[in-house]
């Protein structure tokens, strides 16, 4: 963690290098969590069901 | 450095999402199980063609113990993803943008975050509980709620890049922001069309409540989704608990 005790900024390239294969996986992840009704699960309304009452209460559109 | 970040992230994100899920099960599922009990009571009058929605009943794909126990699961999956990406835009910001100590700059950023993808998308698109929405439209609907999350976000990105290009005092940054951030949020919020699908007499105080519980689940979130990041950023960047 000794880099962090540095007051520099995190070179655009690298942070590059990160957000590309981490940010589509959070964002399929976000997905399935928020909004698949089987289209991409390829669960039918299985992760719409067990995900129900937090999509309610996160604020998503579910129904 | 950007490796430490993100696992700080996924996990404030996951510790803050139950949090989150643990307000919504006090102050949320209350209201919940008030509007299911409703939609029950109006399931009959509907046409067997035009049902797509669920069952919350005995012959449900979940039942509804099973829901709540995912109510932890998805607030928790949610924080995994919303801290992962966090952490890594917060990585983009870290003194460039922003506060310079890193408890300053995650409270910055999560209230920042809670504006942009929680706020803006509400205003417009509120959330609604079971019983309120035609599933007809479901997919319509989610594609105008992730436009105007994209509205917030983009406005957010307008408004930082207006402000650090503006000389001056703070108050003309300030003011720059703010007025950067409202005129494409502002914009959306009067051109994208209304949802209005509330079926007549649902009870407007129990609609209420349950938005106010689904704001506050939100709030919940990301505060402590700033205050546990920005603890554990702090502590990593102290040099005496760099670990042998």
């Amino acid at each position: 963690m000794s880099e962090l005790t540095t007051p520099s900024v995190v070179p655009l390239p690298r942070l590059g290098r990160w957000l590309l294969p981490v940010v589509p996986v959070l964002l399929l992840l976000g997905y399935l969590v928020l909004m698949d009704n089987g289209a991409v699960s390829q669960m039918g309304d299985y992760l719409h069901e067990l995900m129900h009452d937090g999509r309610h209460l996160l604020g998503v559109p579910c129904h | 450095m950007i490796r430490a970040l993100l696992v700080r992230g996924l996990l404030a994100g996951l510790l803050a999402g139950l949090v989150a899920g643990g307000f919504a099960f006090l102050f949320g599922e209350p209201r919940l199980e008030q509007a299911i009990a409703l939609e029950e009571g109006h399931s009959h009058d509907r046409s067997p063609a035009g049902e797509q929605g669920h069952e919350h009943g005995e012959e449900a794909v979940v039942g509804r113990p099973l829901q709540k126990a995912g109510l932890f699961l998805a607030t928790g999956l949610y924080g995994v993803a919303a801290g992962g990406i966090f952490a890594l835009v917060y990585a983009g910001l870290r003194n460039r943008v922003g506060p310079r100590s890193d408890g300053g700059l995650a409270l910055a950023a999560a209230g920042t975050g809670f504006v942009a993808t929680v706020l803006v998308p509400f205003v417009k698109y509120p959330a609604n509980p079971p019983a309120v929405g035609d599933p007809g439209t479901i997919t319509g609907r989610t594609l105008l709620y992730v436009v105007m999350v994209l509205v917030g976000l983009a406005a957010t990105a307008v408004a930082v890049a207006t402000a650090r290009r503006v000389t001056g005092g703070p108050w003309a940054r300030w003011s720059a922001a703010v007025a950067a951030f409202l005129v494409p949020v502002v914009a959306a919020w009067v051109l994208l069309p209304a949802v209005d699908e509330v079926p007549e007499g649902f009870p407007a105080t129990l609609l209420w409540e349950f938005r106010l519980a689904s704001l506050g689940t939100q709030l919940v979130f990301w505060t402590a989704l700033g205050v546990l990041f920005g603890l554990l950023a702090e502590r990593a960047a102290r040099p005496s608990a760099v670990p042998a």
